[in-house]
């Protein structure tokens, strides 16, 4: 029997084993989050080549830590808790499957353990990317797997949960937009972790034995396959919590309804084959097929992204308008609400990934212009802006609210959370921009010694280059800062956090149920369809939110721009043909 | 609100849309075309495109290739690494292996040669400092792209490919002459 408790400040509905679940996930992730956090520190401060902290093989293997923790352990199970509450919170109905979605979680956590561990033994300094022919331990891409099959059984358990939301009723109409992103999300990482696993199984096999070769331009197009799609699920999971969030706090209903999800399906339609990015350089593979590929067929899931662009934040300031903030062309953004944590993390990831993540990402995506950009810093600057920002602060902005929501604590220190945001996303853009203008300059990811110490020949980086990578340190320092503030909140307010009504002691928060008698009801009363609006009356133009308007126009002048500056710096270099 | 409720309208492609998100998928729809048709224009009118050439190969019979060009054009040693002075117009070959890109190249500015690279062991990045130019280095295969050096002076092959602990020592270098 589902039992399910109503949170008092939301209304939104819990059942009694999403809930469990969904704490469990999320301090499973926060925990990855911390262990990726403390990596990048000795990441950072060894590319400062002033500090250069820590020897070459140390570095190698804190890399690799960092990359799998970060972009695979922290992301996904953070998601698997997005997923549940997207179809059991958001559908109000009992999960599907709870013992097999705990049997997922244990392999989650059996994989993340194991593929940590081979790296720790420090025979698997092989980067998240692990290119065959270079092998790492067995056990490193069987944690792996493992961790795979139990993301493929939470993403069943959604599904499973959707099916049983619709037998049994349980809302009226169409499944909401945030649970439409999420299952998009779903999609996506069932097609991704396919892929996964048609490349880690038989590479699995070969470190232990049992296949002889793995062809090394086969694995690198197989495994982006995983490697790309799987940052598409981060996207289409940190816009739907955006979603989310302007719900949450605005009261905003999407502009329209058919325009969002039709994005969504963009990025379903278009994405396969998104390793394409990945071996724009490679020899083997036609132009054809890497112009085809690399733009997501005519860049049609690069539209889903500008789309969402500009219904995020105009569906905000409707709402906001409709509040009375219709001062000029940005009172609705400059009354919003600066100060929680929830809203500036949410909008300062908006802003980034579109700006510098998106830009960067479609600038070096294209085919000849890959050939200034491929594997030099300039790659991780730009996934630090749509993963390490994009997603990664879209998700702690999620967790301000559900520390009350779902853990029903207040926060702790709100202070510290109030700035987290602002300390974070200075830090990172500080980062990410003289990271983007070392890597334009040429320097080299995943390399420990700029100087090339030893080395027979050699070579120097202009002096610009050294300032370039001294100031992402210096931003990259900061980040860390940010990141750990977000888990002194976090953590503190598991542990220490004043307790909300409905609480029943300290262990809830790790993911023990509370009291039983919190869950005192048995069938949620039917969701109804979002009241229809009354038509109103738009400008002489028609707009209903001109001030996004002239921020999607902002980008798109800076898109322009930047990108033919890399053609123009493309067209100064050695004739290729 | 309906962010997390069910939409107003039963079938949501049923709901309007306004003139706002039209306009705006029009000038990024635009935009979208614009960048995707840049790509083939570039092969048409633009002079930096990589070639399709690419043949499998194996490390052994690559090297029979790189030593004979060795053992016919050498002019010279340096740290240990045969100088290499092919004719313009020839084909020029480098390998990458752990951790080092031989041989190192003597070419003559302005002119024409169809470089051809692969990897001897794990995966190499063929990263030209400081004109900026980077190759993926695959063992097994063998790319083929012709370059035509248009600026002198010396330039620093860096590997900017993860290859273990000795990958920041793996440096080439091509010599650029004028004629």
């Amino acid at each position: 029997m589902a039992q399910f408790r109503v949170c008092p400040d939301s209304g939104f509905y819990f059942d009694k084993s999403a809930e469990s679940l969904m704490k469990a996930n999320a301090v499973a992730g926060a925990v990855a989050l911390l262990i990726a956090g403390v990596l990048a520190l000795g990441v950072i401060l060894t590319r400062w080549q002033e500090v250069h902290l820590l020897p070459a093989d140390l570095f190698y293997q804190v890399l690799t830590a960092h990359g799998i923790n970060a972009l695979i352990f922290w992301v996904i199970f953070f998601e698997i808790a997005i997923l549940y509450f997207a179809s059991s919170t958001l559908l109000r109905t009992r999960l599907a499957a709870p013992r097999w979605a705990w049997a997922g979680f244990a392999l989650m956590i059996i994989g993340a353990v194991m593929n940590n561990i081979a790296v720790l033994q420090g025979n698997s300094s092989v980067m998240m990317t692990s290119y065959a022919p270079m092998q790492a331990a067995p056990h490193f891409y069987l944690g792996l797997i493992l961790f795979a099959v139990g993301a493929l059984i939470g993403c069943f358990v959604f599904l499973g949960t959707l099916v049983i939301a619709k037998e049994d009723n349980t809302y009226e109409g169409s499944i909401p937009l945030v649970t439409f992103g999420a299952l998009t999300a779903c999609i996506i990482a069932i097609f991704t972790i396919a892929s996964g696993a048609i490349i880690l199984v038989p590479t699995f096999l070969w470190s232990i034995g049992y296949i002889g070769h793995i062809d090394a331009a086969m694995y690198r197009v197989i495994w982006w396959a995983m490697g790309h799609s799987s940052q598409q699920i981060n996207v289409a999971a940190h816009v739907s919590v955006w979603y989310l969030i302007i719900g949450v706090l605005f009261n905003a209903r999407p502009m329209s309804e058919k325009v969002s999800r039709s994005a969504f399906l963009l990025y379903i339609f278009f994405l396969q084959l998104a390793s394409a990015h990945h071996i724009l350089v490679d020899p083997g593979i036609s132009s054809e097929w890497k112009v085809f590929n690399t733009s997501y067929a005519m860049y049609l899931a690069v539209l889903a992204s500008m789309i969402h662009g500009l219904t995020v934040p105009g569906s905000m300031e409707v709402a906001q308008r409709a509040k009375g903030y219709t001062k000029g062309m940005f009172e609705w953004l400059r009354k919003a609400p600066w100060g929680n944590p929830v809203f500036s993390g949410f909008f300062f990831a908006l802003i980034i990934f579109g700006f510098i993540g998106g830009i960067t990402g479609v600038v070096m995506g294209t085919e000849q212009i890959n050939i200034i950009i491929h594997n030099t810093i300039y790659v991780p600057a730009h996934f630090h802006a749509t993963v390490a920002v994009g997603t990664t602060l879209t998700f702690m902005a999620l967790t301000y609210l559900l520390i009350p929501l779902l853990f029903r604590r207040a926060l702790f220190l709100p202070w510290m959370a109030r700035w987290q945001p602002y300390v974070f996303s200075a830090g990172m853009t500080l980062m990410i921009l003289f990271m983007l203008g070392a890597g334009t300059l040429g320097v080299s990811r995943r390399h420990w010694d700029m100087d090339f110490t030893g080395a027979m020949l050699s070579f120097e980086y202009p002096g610009t280059a050294y300032t370039m990578m001294a100031v992402a340190g210096i931003g990259g320092v900061l980040g860390v800062l940010g990141g750990a503030m977000y888990l002194i909140v976090t953590v503190g307010s598991l542990l220490f956090g004043k307790k909300l009504d409905q609480s029943a002691g300290l262990f809830q928060s790790f993911g023990v149920p509370l009291a039983s008698s919190t869950y005192d009801v048995v069938q949620p009363e039917r969701l109804l369809m979002a009241p229809k609006l009354t038509v109103e009356e738009h400008g002489s133009a028609g707009f209903e939110a001109p001030g996004t308007f002239v921020l999607a126009m902002a980008l798109l002048v800076c898109f322009v721009v930047y990108y033919y500056i890399n053609w123009d710096y493309l067209a100064s270099v050695w004739p290729l043909s | 609100m309906s962010s997390f409720l069910p939409p107003s309208e039963r079938i949501w492609w049923n709901t309007p849309i306004g003139k706002q998100e039209i306009v705006w998928i029009g000038i990024a729809l635009v935009w979208c075309l614009i960048m995707f048709l840049m790509m083939p224009y570039w092969h048409i009118y633009g002079k930096q495109n990589l070639s399709n050439e690419a043949y499998q190969t194996t490390p052994a019979h690559y090297q029979v290739k790189v030593d004979e060009m060795v053992a016919k054009y050498k002019v010279g040693e340096e740290a240990g690494i045969p100088v290499v002075k092919p004719p313009a117009g020839s084909d020029v070959y480098m390998l990458g292996r752990l951790w080092q890109w031989y041989p190192i190249l003597e070419l003559e500015k302005g002119q024409s040669y169809r470089l051809h690279l692969s990897s001897m062991d794990w995966n190499h990045g063929f990263s030209l400092q400081p004109v900026n130019i980077n190759l993926q280095v695959v063992p097994g295969y063998e790319m083929v792209l012709t370059v035509t050096p248009d600026t002198s002076g010396e330039f620093t092959v860096v590997c900017n490919e993860f290859c273990g602990i000795g990958h920041h020592l793996m440096l080439g270098k091509i010599y650029v002459k004028e004629n």
